[in-house]
């Protein structure tokens, strides 16, 4: 069992894929100790590339090495990078170029660093492009899985986003995880013949939606969870499958509610004409300072706001 | 309040009130947990010559129209910042110690929403200069006399957007704009040198048309002397190189790029505070 943030599941499978890969280069901006690319660096210094703090020109020169034949991994924090906007989109994705962009530091999870610090809108601009894949893994398996996925399988443009804080195993050994598609985490011991929720929940609280749910088991709610990967394209056909049989939909991320999981869950639904209602936790303001815990707390993001997320009147 | 004016004579009480802040850095990092003391100990001299000498600034009154701006680009440094503004009146200096706690006017980053006397919310890199040209270009509108100052990083400066603004301030002659670089030679990577070298950095910025002087950041005197160069600009902005020593007052931390973004335990952080306190 690992407990493992993302980005360290990032950089092993780095190292590993680099081993084998001769095409694989890796970019970076000053922040290769956070982003967990020095072991790559460390292996292949001749296919590291430090550009120092200038996120744009990094993204720039990953499209000009894509367009030459390279699989460039470039890498920063999330809001740094995706706050290159324009440069992406046009280098990244209308050009669509085979780059691969990783933002770390997803959400208030980061902590005491505060609100600069914070990729919080990063999923919204990304979904917005054309092209543009976006993922974000729930723990070490799926991290490994869709890392191996955009480097040796996928061409086009990729926004991965990956956690400053350690996560828990979500996925059982052995578990296989498929590009596109959401997919059921944990079930109640016994199926209900209407849930009273299904959480569908995204990277950094998806551990705090399954201690929600066996909590909410535990107090007689049968509520299932779903761990969305894959943001953009995102699967559809998933929520219309949790719409017929839950009462509620509850969207989670560490991310503005806007523009990410909760707004692609209502899109699903409303596209649909399902009529179900969805609860969309996450952020509505900009974070702030304070440890990662009480920042879930008072945000709404830990488990007893997603019991009462799965339980409250609805008006 | 006006700035105080010159009498060398108290460059002693200003070498004494920078030493406390710099142990007022090492607490409330240390209290903080985490937090960057390399980049705000290289800094918090300039500050401390900017805020008791040369800013025009009335901590009772952080609105008051007619100050001086000063934007720290590099917003990690915040905690020189906070000790430079408890110190001179703004909050308590007992609020230091909920730096980065739950609540707090004291982000880790400098919030101006949050902590009246900060001018602008930084933290990303790269976007201090380009706003203190905005500030410099209204009073010059505004036919006003206050000045901006803005302190940067030399990591800071390899973003574009610096380079951007530099090449403006110059088109509007704003001469009550004042770009002041800590240039301590480190970042998170590496050294700026091996990261993305600068160099010839004064070099650059005349080429860019701003004048130039290169002082030694931690000799109050020619910082001051630097200062009021600037102060007598005319129709050109000015820049400050400033050398620097990141970690600068604790021999364990002088440039060694592992304090970059790190607290001291209670025990390094002792150790540290015996050296300040010892200190030069
Ligand atoms: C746009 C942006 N990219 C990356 C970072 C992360 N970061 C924080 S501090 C730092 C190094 C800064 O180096 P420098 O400007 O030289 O500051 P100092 O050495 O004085 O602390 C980096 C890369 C950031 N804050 N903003």
């Amino acid at each position: 069992m690992a407990n493992k943030a993302t980005r360290e599941s990032f950089g092993e499978m780095l190292v590993e894929l680099g081993a084998k890969n001769e095409n694989l280069v890796v970019l970076d901006a000053d922040l290769s100790k956070s982003t967990m690319t020095q072991a790559f660096k460390k292996k292949h210094p001749e296919r590291h590339f430090e550009l120092g703090i200038a996120e744009q020109n990094m993204v720039g020169a990953a499209a000009g090495l894509a367009l030459s034949g390279k699989v460039p991994v470039l890498t920063s924090f999330a809001c740094f990078v995706v706050g290159r906007l324009e440069p992406i989109r046009v280098s990244a994705a209308y050009n669509r170029t085979n780059v691969k962009i990783v933002g770390t530091h997803a959400g208030i999870g980061i902590g005491e660093d505060g609100t600069s610090q914070m990729g919080l809108e990063d999923v919204a601009a990304m979904r917005a492009l054309p092209h543009m894949t976006v993922l974000q893994p729930g723990d070490d398996a799926e991290a490994r899985q869709q890392v191996r996925w955009m480097i040796e399988e996928h061409v086009g443009p990729v926004y991965l986003r990956l956690t400053r804080q350690k996560m828990p195993d979500v996925h059982a050994d052995g578990w296989t995880w498929e590009p596109g598609k959401i997919d059921v985490i944990w079930e109640p011991a016994k199926k209900p013949a209407k849930y009273q929720a299904t959480l569908i929940a995204s990277g950094g609280p998806v551990p705090c939606a399954v201690e929600a749910a066996q909590e909410l088991e535990k107090k007689g709610f049968a509520v299932r969870v779903a761990d969305a990967g894959t943001l953009a394209p995102f699967d559809g056909a998933a929520v219309a499958r949790f719409a017929k049989d839950s009462q509620r939909l509850v969207s989670v991320e560490d991310h503005n509610v806007n523009g990410g999981l909760g707004s692609a869950v209502c899109e699903a639904a409303a596209e649909r004409g399902l009529a179900v209602p969805v609860v969309r936790v996450g952020l509505r303001d900009f974070g702030e300072s304070a440890s990662p815990a009480e920042l879930y707390d008072k945000y709404g993001l830990s488990a007893p706001h997603l019991v009462e997320a799965c339980l409250k009147n609805l008006d | 309040m006006t700035p105080a004016t010159g009498a060398t004579a108290d460059l002693k009480e200003l070498k004494d009130l920078a030493r406390t802040m710099r142990v007022d850095i090492i607490r409330m990092i240390e209290a903080a947990g985490s937090g960057h003391p390399g980049g705000s100990l290289s800094v918090i001299d300039l500050l401390t010559v900017l805020y008791w000498r040369f800013l025009r600034h009335d901590p009772k009154k952080p609105d008051w129209e007619e100050r001086d701006r000063l934007i720290l680009s590099k917003g990690h440094a915040c905690p020189a910042l906070y000790a430079v503004m408890a110190r001179r009146g703004y909050f308590p200096v007992e609020a230091l110690k909920t730096l980065r706690k739950l609540d707090s006017p004291l982000q880790g980053h400098p919030d101006r929403l949050r902590l009246p006397g900060i001018e602008f919310s930084t933290g990303s890199l790269g976007q201090g200069l380009s706003v203190g040209l905005g500030m410099a270009l209204a009073a010059k509108l505004d036919k006003k006399d206050w000045r901006t100052y803005v302190i940067l990083g030399d990591g800071e400066l390899q973003e574009g957007q610096c380079w951007e603004a530099f090449m403006a301030a110059p088109k509007f002659g704003l001469d009550n704009l004042v770009a002041i670089v800590d240039h301590n030679g480190g970042q998170i990577d590496g050294p700026v040198k091996e990261v993305m070298d600068l160099e010839p950095l004064a070099d650059k910025l005349r080429a860019f048309n701003w004048e130039v002087q290169v002082v030694d950041g931690h000799d109050l005197a020619a910082i001051e002397k630097a200062y009021l160069g600037a102060r007598l600009a005319k129709g050109r902005p000015h820049a400050i190189v400033a050398k620097t020593v990141k970690g600068e007052g604790v021999s364990f931390m002088e440039n060694n790029i592992a304090w970059h973004g790190s607290a001291p335990k209670k025990e390094d952080a002792d150790r540290a505070v015996q050296e300040i306190l010892n200190g030069k």
